[in-house]
């Protein structure tokens, strides 16, 4: 091993002899206490924050839950029930838990809304984004999983439905689809493995976050400006500036997410799941969860089943693509005058999927779908390499520190006074 | 060179067999894993069930609940035996003929799970939504079947299936 290795000296000598054996001490005030943050970042930086205290708050009620419940198709029902009525404070694991679900989605879905907006999957954070889409997709499997657990009919259906998916692939699809499920049709085999999946995804979530974190520690964080740190002023050290800033949105957020649990804890779920589970009778309206329904829109909106697979479950993988169809080399959309528009228009039609995809698909909510549908591939295959390739973006500042100093500078005679050194001049990403 | 070149080869060898061995193993040891996930074997026996159809009238139906699947079983009326002979197959999106479908003409039996995402269609009860062919009605994603449980409209790619089943006597179906 390397003898030179210089050791990191504390006053404490306990953390000497850690820090001598495994340097996880200096490890964690490099990453989390001198760890420098664009000083520009707003609230929507708090949300990566916010997510991963959520991830955990899953897990550890999850943990809990599962001391109390039976994954059996004959008791999983009345095991829910119990837990609601009998188990102590068993009512607040589960509503923290169902709704703990709901606010994920919601910081997630607003997490992705600002790497999209200010650029952040551009170079060199691809990889970054890239594994964000992948803990997306494996948060939506474990909701997928998790909503099946309670048996009543929403679970059930919603179980049937999905797991039918799969049947639409030609040849194999009927076969793969009794392997998911261990049987011609939902049932015990089925419940008994969605409980073990959805017990272990959230530790595999758990690792790629960690992935995904440690990925955006190399390039430091992307910022409104979508423009690199350049020197010491234009950044400020993780603690304790930015601890403070994310501890002010965390009690924000409880607040809200509060409010919810105590106050109105099944808003955001279906009544019908309060029935139990019944493979004779299908609900005459099946919703899925509402993070999924824009998904389920576009599903529904074609009038193939194989197309309708095929174009859902495509509206996720061309997220993984994205950073290649975006051609312009601007990251943040305050500097992008036309593509900006396109982008709030992509949060809008998708929010408005999601809004046809909870209702029944016909008359004009079938065709908002398809309008929908058309928007969402058209902004990612012809709007965003386009515009990318048309646009004229505005003229970005010299480094963060100057989007202050232009702030102030026309009341002490003009901003051409500061001559941005050769060093900053030189910008590589751009 | 000559000798270099052998002990190369030699060296191939082994790395080669070495991964072909350690893939071949790794499989073998994933398949017990992956095909315990298949329907087990008391799943697969979960055989056959006998009903008695002896109180259905003419244009009732009965579901009745085989390997944890709804089956459908109606005594058609002569107009709904004659709406579904009356349809030309080559027009059908899954072509078929009626008589293909039913072994006595009067009894439909059919597996009650829509083809598209398998919910279970309505159109069992005298209060049910039918559809536009008056047989079922998907109501998840709006499947029209007929009076022979064919697919006529909306996204499903398959008419009904039909379970194996046979006639015991003329008042008891064995169905699987």
């Amino acid at each position: 091993m390397d003898k030179n290795r210089k050791v990191h000296q504390f006053k404490n000598p306990v953390l000497n002899w850690i820090e001598f054996r495994l340097p996880i001490i200096s490890y964690f005030k490099k990453e989390y206490g001198d760890y420098p943050m664009p000083k520009n970042c707003n609230y929507f930086w708090s949300f990566g924050a916010l997510a991963t205290i959520t991830l955990i708050t899953m897990i550890v009620s999850g943990i809990f839950l599962a001391m109390n419940y039976t994954p059996h198709t004959d008791m999983a029902f009345d095991s829910v029930e119990r837990i609601m009525r009998d188990v102590n404070y068993g009512w607040l694991m589960r509503y923290i838990h169902s709704n703990g679900a709901s606010f994920f989605f919601i910081i997630v879905y607003i997490h992705i809304v600002r790497a999209m907006y200010f650029g952040s999957y551009k170079y060199p954070r691809e990889l970054n984004w890239i594994l964000g889409v992948f803990i997306f997709l494996l948060m939506m499997a474990t909701s997928f999983l998790g909503y099946t657990l309670p048996w009543g009919q929403m679970s059930y259906w919603g179980a049937t439905v999905i797991t039918n998916l799969f049947s639409a692939i030609p040849i194999i699809g009927e076969g793969l689809k009794t392997w998911l499920l261990g049987d011609y049709n939902v049932g015990n085999a089925t419940l008994n493995r969605f409980f073990a999946l959805h017990y272990v995804l959230p530790f595999v979530i758990f690792g790629v976050v960690g992935l995904h974190v440690a990925a955006v520690h190399v390039h430091g964080s992307n910022n409104p400006d979508g423009i690199e740190i350049k020197s010491n002023n234009d950044s400020v050290n993780f603690f304790p500036y930015m601890l403070i800033k994310d501890t002010v949105a965390m009690c924000a957020f409880g607040v809200a997410i509060s409010a919810v649990i105590f106050f109105g804890p099944n808003l955001m779920s279906e009544v019908d799941n309060y029935i139990p589970a019944d493979p004779l009778v299908t609900p005459a309206h099946i919703v899925p969860n509402w993070y999924l329904a824009p998904f389920y829109a576009i599903l529904r909106a074609v009038p193939d089943k194989l197309g309708g697979v095929l174009l859902m479950f495509g509206a996720i993988a061309i997220l993984f693509v994205l950073p290649w169809l975006d051609r312009s080399k601007v990251r943040s959309c305050n500097y992008r005058p036309i593509y900006k528009w396109f982008m709030m228009g992509f949060f809008v039609n998708f929010f408005a999927l999601g809004y046809v995809g909870m209702l029944p698909a016909e008359g004009l909510y079938l065709l908002i779908a398809r309008v929908g549908l058309l928007y969402y591939f058209g902004f990612f295959f012809i709007i965003t390499p386009f515009v990318g390739w048309i646009e004229k973006p505005n003229k970005l500042p010299l480094s963060i520190s100057d989007v202050y100093a232009k702030n102030i500078a026309p009341n002490i005679g003009g901003g051409e006074t500061r001559m941005p050194s050769p060093a900053m001049q030189k910008d590589t990403n751009l | 060179m000559a000798k270099k070149h052998k002990k190369n080869k030699r060296r191939d060898f082994l790395q080669l067999s070495t991964v072909t061995l350690g893939a071949v193993g790794t499989a073998a040891f994933i398949w017990p894993f992956l095909k315990s996930m298949s329907p087990a074997e008391d799943t697969l026996a979960a055989g056959s069930t006998e009903v008695d159809i002896s109180a259905i009238e003419e244009g009732q139906s009965i579901t009745i609940k085989w390997r944890g699947k709804p089956v459908f079983i109606k005594k058609r009326t002569k107009e709904e035996i004659n709406a579904a002979k009356i349809v030309q197959a080559s027009d059908l999106r899954d072509p078929q003929d009626d008589a293909d479908r039913v072994q006595k003409e009067e009894w439909l039996v059919l597996v009650g799970v829509c083809t598209h995402l398998g919910c279970v269609p309505l159109g069992q009860k005298v209060s049910d939504m039918k559809g536009e062919y008056d047989g079922w009605y998907c109501p998840c994603h709006g499947s029209h079947y007929d009076t022979s449980g064919r697919i006529r409209k909306g996204p499903a790619p398959k008419n009904l299936d039909i379970p194996p089943y046979a006639f015991l006597n003329d008042n008891t179906i064995k169905i699987g």
